[in-house]
């Protein structure tokens, strides 16, 4: 199953290649993964995408608070959650396209934010579901370069992971 | 204010404070102003190697014997990627060691400057953790860092990678009495409810089993390992990096499990109802097919480390903590129980467990006139009362060690387990004479392995390391021989030792006593003969038997009922 791990994580030299080096050391799958540095600068958020079995899932979790530069985690499946992943696209927009791609673009909620002659880029934010969804409502033609951050999400509510 | 001093300064003072006896290592130019410090003081004492994988094994032998950590220094390049072996070693047996590599000056790094490895990323999934110094002023605070973590929670070696611009700065000496790290704070006291849990069920028991593994030793619980099994009356069998945790002549003990372990323990972990891992990780080589693992037991594990619980095995009741204190409490809850320990002739699972013991899975031809490994070994077990250090290099000579040494004491027993790495032996035996000036330290190696590290046989004769060296020279490689036999139709394949040395000369050449033993009927003699010569290291050159095979055997992929036992034991026939 797919599983959202949201990690606290010193910010520190090194610490992404430690945890990007333990999922290959370990033969574990990263589907996506994003990291910046929270209010905090001594502390960087990370959130990893990453699927297997449970028992996979529990080591996963095991090796990385085993990490020394981990602080703290949490898997987000296991509580209420908002994911958001925001995406750039640049479309053709000639003709008949830049009516037909701006429709779809409101549909989706995205905005158009660079438009020239020939060209529209679009960003669109939502879960990856939806984000996906959009790519395929485009024809395929008129993509021109897509740009993904990966998925970061954070618990509903008063449930938070910090210090 | 304190006074300014070099970083190189800052860091042999941090080294005294850290009460650091010895550092073994290398020079070169990224560690000159280091080594230049080195000259100028006396508090903490340097071995000069020959090879820096001698370094890493050497520290490495001195922590397993001492509980303390081992400390390496190494230049930078070449110095650094030598040790990674020997890093790997103590990372797969969980030794706490602190390597200092030195690197190019910071300007230069990213440059492929002279000597300039990437060290924290090559050395980065073989240690606990590692620390590149970014300035003099964090320099004594990370050594602080590094020794915490080295020594605290599951130990395991630290990397230190420092650039030689910083050994030159100056800063003030400020060395932190404890240090506090809020990404890293191990557990150590087991979760009440489940040591409660755990003893409901282990008294419960009419199957039970006691499996220990090297968390004992490294731990220093050895006395509560033995007096939960004897509040008990229960089995117990250890691992090869738990041997000497419980003393091995004890009769509850069923020796060694798993690949190369007893057919008892072995049978007893396939039947046990009840089984007690104790600081033991459920390694391959212990385990044999996973899905015919302890098929009717319930499992409970104590481990100071929480991704050592349910990897390989699930288990019914986990306990993270360190076994020290979780049998602490267990032996209190055990004896407030009032429990009866088995009675080791009256218990039917006792009765059962002495019938397959009575098969006597580890005889050997002793009548032989072609020297035999294993009485070898057995002879050196009874010549110095099972109370040696006793290190190993890898291969058949070190599973008969294991087998046949009767290690009644833990850290005695020194060999690389979890990564198996040949050349270990020598240069860990030097680690353990220089801790123990006054005890009896013996290597035991094969022909193959001893050459992997020989040119430690220098750093020896310049620090008078007595050690005994049993060479069990077979001509072959012999582990992968027997493995060719048993499994590739005797295709032998690159494991004949051709062109061998002179072993008697090689030693005196480097100024030791060589001795070269050819018969049975001498090998008592020769064996006291070097034992005597305290105060020189003999190599005896032992000429065994060189189709001799490591029995009994789990193949791989096999379960602990499905063991070889020595050619013409017949189990069926005896147990009847
Ligand atoms: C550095 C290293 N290279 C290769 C191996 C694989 N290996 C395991 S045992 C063995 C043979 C060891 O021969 P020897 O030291 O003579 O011991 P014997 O098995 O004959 O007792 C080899 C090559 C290893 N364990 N370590």
């Amino acid at each position: 199953m797919r599983h959202i791990i949201s990690i606290l994580l010193e910010n520190e030299a090194g610490a992404l290649s430690r945890v990007a080096g333990l999922f290959s050391a370990r033969n574990y799958n990263i589907e996506s993964l994003t990291v910046a540095p929270t209010e905090d600068p001594t502390m960087s958020r990370m959130t990893l995408v990453t699927s297997g079995s449970d028992a996979t899932i529990e080591q996963i979790q095991k090796q990385l608070n085993k990490l020394i530069d981990v602080i703290k985690l949490t898997d987000l499946n296991e509580v209420r959650h908002i994911e958001r992943e925001l995406m750039l696209v640049k479309t053709r927009a000639t003709g008949q396209l830049r009516e037909e791609i701006k429709r779809l673009v409101d549909i989706f909620r995205g905005r158009i934010i660079d438009v020239t002659d020939t060209t529209y880029t679009i960003e669109l934010t939502g879960s990856g579901k939806k984000l996906d969804a959009f790519l395929e409502a485009l024809d395929s033609k008129a993509i021109i370069e897509v740009v993904r951050t990966g998925i970061t999400g954070i618990a509903r509510g008063e449930n938070a992971l910090k210090l | 204010m304190a006074e300014k001093i070099r970083g190189a300064e800052i860091l042999l003072r941090a080294l005294a404070d850290e009460g650091v006896e010895f550092i073994f290592g290398y020079p070169g130019g990224a560690v000159l102003h280091i080594y230049d410090e080195i000259f100028k003081q006396e508090k903490v004492k340097h071995i000069l190697v020959r090879h820096e994988q001698g370094a890493t094994h050497a520290a490495d032998g001195y922590a397993r014997a001492t509980g303390k950590p081992g400390v390496v220094l190494v230049t930078s390049g070449p110095g650094a990627t030598n040790c990674v072996t020997g890093i790997a070693t103590a990372y797969m047996d969980s030794i706490p060691m602190v390597v200092l590599t030195g690197q190019v000056p910071k300007h230069l790094i990213g440059n492929d400057a002279f000597q300039e490895v990437d060290n924290v990323g090559i050395t980065r999934p073989c240690v606990k953790h590692n620390f590149m110094v970014e300035s003099v002023e964090d320099l004594a605070i990370t050594i602080k860092k590094a020794f915490h973590v080295a020594t605290t929670g599951r130990p395991g070696p630290v990397v230190v990678d420092i650039p030689k611009d910083i050994t030159a700065d100056v800063a003030e000496y400020h060395y932190p009495d404890k240090i506090e790290m809020r990404s890293y704070k191990p557990v150590t006291r087991g979760h009440p409810g489940q040591i409660k849990r755990a003893v409901d069920l282990i008294l419960s028991a009419k199957k039970p089993m006691i499996y220990s593994g090297g968390g004992v030793v490294l731990d220093d619980a050895a006395e509560q390992l033995i007096e939960f099994t004897r509040l008990l009356g229960y089995p117990i069998t250890q691992t090869l990096m738990g041997l000497g945790a419980y003393p091995a002549e004890d009769p509850q003990n069923l020796q060694m499990l798993g690949m190369h372990g007893t057919y008892e323990a072995n049978m007893a972990m396939h039947q046990c109802d009840v089984l007690i891992a104790i600081g033991a990780r459920f390694d391959d080589r212990v385990t044999g097919k996973l899905e015919q693992f302890c098929p009717h037991a319930k499992i409970i594990h104590i481990d100071i480390d929480p991704a050592s619980i349910s990897k390989n095995v699930a288990v019914d009741i986990p306990i993270v903590g360190s076994v020290s204190n979780v049998l602490s409490e267990m032996n209190k809850l055990i004896r407030a129980s009032g429990f009866e320990p088995l009675d080791l002739e009256k218990d039917a699972w006792w009765q059962q467990i002495n019938k397959w013991r009575a098969i006597d899975c580890m005889r050997y031809d002793r009548n032989s006139e072609i020297i035999k490994p294993q009485y070898v070994i057995e002879e050196l077990s009874r010549l110095t009362g099972g109370d040696a250090f006793i290190t190993s290099d890898v291969g058949q000579h070190q599973m008969w060690a294991a087998q046949y040494y009767k290690f009644n004491k833990p850290r005695r027993w020194i060999n690389s387990g979890g990564l198996g790495t040949m050349g270990f032996g020598v240069p860990a035996a030097m680690g353990v004479q220089l801790a123990y000036p006054d005890e009896l330290v013996c290597c035991i190696s094969g022909e193959a392995s001893l050459v992997m590290c020989i040119q430690e046989l220098s750093t020896c004769l310049q620090y008078d390391l007595p050690i005994k060296i049993i060479s069990l020279n077979n001509r072959y490689m012999g582990m992968v021989r027997q493995w060719q036999e048993f499994f590739y139709d005797r295709r032998y394949s690159h494991s004949y030792m051709d062109a061998l040395p002179d072993f008697v000369k090689l030693a005196e050449s480097f100024g030791h006593v060589g001795m070269r033993v050819e018969k049975t009927a001498d090998v008592t003699g020769a064996l006291e003969e070097a034992l005597g010569m305290k105060d020189r290291l003999v190599l005896m050159d032992i000429v065994t038997d060189q189709t001799e095979n490591v029995y009994p055997m789990i193949a791989a992929g096999k379960g602990h009922n499905e063991m070889d036992l020595p050619p013409g034991v017949d189990v069926e026939r005896e147990l009847s």
